[in-house]
């Protein structure tokens, strides 16, 4: 048999991914804002002996085909036909929902009508009926709950058991399309006839609105409201979105992230690094192995899995507030800052992705309305600090601000949003200039966040840096290894006679007025282009320089006296400045390249990130000289 | 054809946080198909929640969800008090 193509349409937030995911067992982006997906995915699974593809497209309010995600959309029904289209609708949200559902039906597009957040609904008060619905319109229609596995597993039995054929739009809806075409037909201007459309079709969406749905045990003030009064209501709204993020700061670092990095730091760069470094001499290996596996490999590698815990918790923090409809609580509050910049509220949701990776949240700038708005969130989301940043900042505030660790990290945070919004206002002045911006942002209810979903979300995203760790890192700390430890000559003893000493030498003439022009800054910038974390590593082998030999060395202590010889604590600030604004790795650099369609994009964002980078470190430094540090 | 521009008609923007009010009619602006098919055609009934801690935008609930808008998006669509 065939395989039977399921496609998952509705409007945005209506749990499409929720049911997907829990169909295919994909794990796409979840989250409680409107415009999480962006593209469409597609998952397969058998049920009954029966293949079936499922394909989760963005949510979209109408499918005019205005926005790229609405073409992505009509384009993949009209041109696809899949078997059964479902229009998942929330339930507690039913009469804009229908709106698309109707616009489906006069497309001539048959619909599996999947009344999801049923749970919701029944909490507002509200008393849905499936039957009438589907005696009202003709087509088939479902209850869900999208969380509930049990709920969406009996959409697999509905799928191979449904027909679709054997639909058919009830006369109600026919007499509908047929007024619908003949205003079409009518004349007049195009824009005016579109209007009335709409108008009829919400005219029809009462009548059904007002046979399926019992309204009568309908609080009247819902839960949301009370808690937005509190959190998205009057000036102190603002202290309390500061407050939260902060919070997330004094939980990532110094309530769980740093506890566990500084008992990594010495399990493995001080415990495993000195019983692998004993074994290795038992055995008597080559002097040569013996120093790529202790001090390449597990310096390189070690130091940077010190810091994945850091990561976890972070994203575990994003992923819950994601959960929560806190962002477009956060986008509602900050529009008329954004909206200075030359950015929308909306645009927030994407830089907060940026926290996490830069690569989804460049891609997830396609969920803003305007050309201009993705262009420059995709230009400005590289300042922000990613997860691949977050071990630097976090060593570096370790060594050299001890007693500051988790403020003078939350500096640096703010530094990348303060410089990506002015970045925003100057592109905005010169490169976009005045192209007319709008906001129009659903906020959804407050959720509960599913924790199955934040912790699959946060083992997915941190699993990234694990892999990151044993594959991109493991490669750069051997060849870091190899250029530190060789010249033209051969091995050499001084590590200052070799490839990257000169290589990192070459390029740290550049930060002279920075007050890190040392060659182990420069090797680590140089580096850093790749993956941020590999200036980590990259430091973590430099500075790494025990005696082999030597197995008292407290191989983690001597990284940070090392690191501290070398830098003040004003050149390291300056040195996290620069990493924290400086080109894009290579990955980001490419989905800058793939999401803009040119390469001068890609060169663009390199130069311009790097030029500013150079400059605000170079102003810290030097102002901070000047005041006395 | 003459708008006549009526300076006593009410603008969704100026009405009170907490207040219900009705759509007479949206005026031409880039938003105003996309406002339509998010349910706000004349004759629908909005309520205003709040506007933004900065001022600005707004939010109303409007068929059983709230949205927020900027304020001068608002200006482009005339209400009328609820009776
Ligand atoms: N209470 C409740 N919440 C649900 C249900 N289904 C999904 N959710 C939640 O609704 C939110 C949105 O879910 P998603 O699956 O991301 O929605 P989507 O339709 O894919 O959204 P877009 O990608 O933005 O179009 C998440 O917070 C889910 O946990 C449900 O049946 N009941
Ligand atoms: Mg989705």
């Amino acid at each position: 048999m065939a395989t039977l193509s399921i496609a998952l349409t509705g409007n945005p937030n209506t749990g499409k991914s929720t049911i997907f995911n829990e169909l295919t067992g994909i794990r796409q982006k979840i989250g409680n804002w409107p415009g999480v997906t962006v593209d469409k995915k597609m998952g397969y699974v058998n049920h009954k002996d029966r293949a079936i593809s499922i394909v989760d497209l963005p949510g979209t309010y109408s499918i005019n085909a205005r926005s790229p995600e609405e073409q992505i959309v009509i384009d993949y029904l009209l041109n696809e036909r899949p078997d059964i289209v479902v229009d998942v609708v929330d339930s507690s949200n039913i009469e804009r929902n229908l709106f698309l559902t109707l616009q489906l039906l006069e497309h001539r597009i048959p619909v599996l009508i999947d009344l999801n957040m049923m749970d919701e609904a029944t909490k507002r008060g509200l008393k849905i009926s499936s039957k009438k619905l589907s005696e009202l319109i003709g087509m088939p229609v479902v209850e869900t709950v999208g969380r509930s596995n049990k709920s969406t597993r009996k959409l697999l039995d509905i799928f191979t058991s449904t027909v679709m054929n054997s639909y058919q739009n009830s006369e109600l809806i026919e007499k509908h399309i047929n007024a619908v075409e003949t205003i079409r037909a009518g004349a007049g201007e195009h824009d005016i006839k579109e209007e009335k459309i709409i108008s009829l079709r919400y005219d029809l969406i009462d009548k059904i609105i007002a046979v399926i749905v019992d309204k009568n045990g309908v609080a009247s003030t819902t839960t949301t409201e009370k808690i937005d009064r509190f959190l998205a209501n009057g000036f102190i709204a603002l202290p309390i979105l500061l407050l939260l993020l902060y919070g997330v700061f004094e939980i990532t670092f110094t309530w769980i992230g740093q506890p566990i990095a500084d008992f990594l730091n010495f399990a493995i760069n001080t415990w495993f690094s000195g019983i692998v470094d004993d074994a290795l001499s038992t055995i008597g290996v080559a002097a040569w192995l013996q120093s790529l596996v202790v001090n390449g490999v597990i310096a390189g590698v070690g130091s940077v899995l010190t810091f994945v815990p850091l990561i976890f918790t972070l994203f575990f923090c994003l992923s819950f507030l994601d959960g929560t409809g806190y962002m477009a609580r956060v986008a509602f509050i900050m529009d008329p800052i954004m909206r200075r910049a030359g950015l929308t509220g909306k645009g927030v949701m994407p830089l907060i992705m940026g926290f996490g990776c830069g690569v989804p949240a460049i891609m997830g700038a396609r969920a803003l309305d305007s050309e201009k708005d993705r262009m420059i969130s995709i230009l400005v989301t590289p300042f922000l600090t990613c997860g691949a940043k977050l071990p630097v900042m976090a060593l570096f505030a370790a060594v050299f601000f001890p007693q500051n660790a988790s403020n003078v990290v939350f500096v640096m945070y703010i530094i990348g949003i303060v410089m990506a919004i002015i970045m925003a206002k100057v592109l905005t002045v010169t490169t976009f200039k005045d192209k007319q911006s709008s906001f129009l942002l659903e906020l959804p209810p407050y959720r509960i966040p599913d924790m199955k979903t934040v912790l699959l979300e946060t083992w997915d995203k941190g699993k990234g840096y694990l892999v990151k760790a044993g594959t991109i890192i493991f490669a750069m700390s051997v060849l870091i290894w190899f250029l530190s430890n060789y010249n033209l000559s051969g091995p050499t003893d001084e590590m200052t006679e070799s490839f990257l000493a000169y290589l990192g030498a070459a390029i740290s003439h550049l930060f002279t007025f920075q007050g890190f022009d040392t060659w182990q800054a420069g090797a680590a910038v140089i580096t850093g282009v790749v993956a941020k974390e590999a200036v980590i590593s990259t430091m973590g082998i430099l500075y790494n320089v025990g005696d082999v030999a030597d197995d008292t060395v407290d191989a983690a202590n001597q990284m940070m006296t090392a690191l501290g010889g070398s830098f003040t604590a004003l050149s390291a600030f300056a040195f996290m400045v620069f990493t924290q604004l400086y080109s894009p790795c290579v990955t980001a650099l490419g989905t800058i390249k793939k999401e803009t369609g040119r390469w001068k994009w890609l060169f663009f964002a390199f130069a311009y990130t790097t030029a500013v980078a150079w400059v605000v470190s170079l102003l810290v430094y030097q102002i901070g000289r000047l005041i006395g540090f | 054809m003459a708008i006549v521009v009526d300076k006593n008609r009410l603008t969704l923007n100026r009405v009170h946080p907490g207040s219900s009010v009705k759509i007479e009619y949206l005026e031409q602006s880039p938003l105003k198909e996309r406002l339509m098919s998010m349910g706000l055609v004349p004759g629908t009934v909005i309520k205003v929640l709040r506007s933004a801690p900065l001022g600005d935008p707004m939010a109303i609930s409007v068929r059983s969800y709230n949205l927020s808008l900027r304020l001068n998006d608002a200006e482009k669509i005339i209400v009328a008090p609820k009776v």
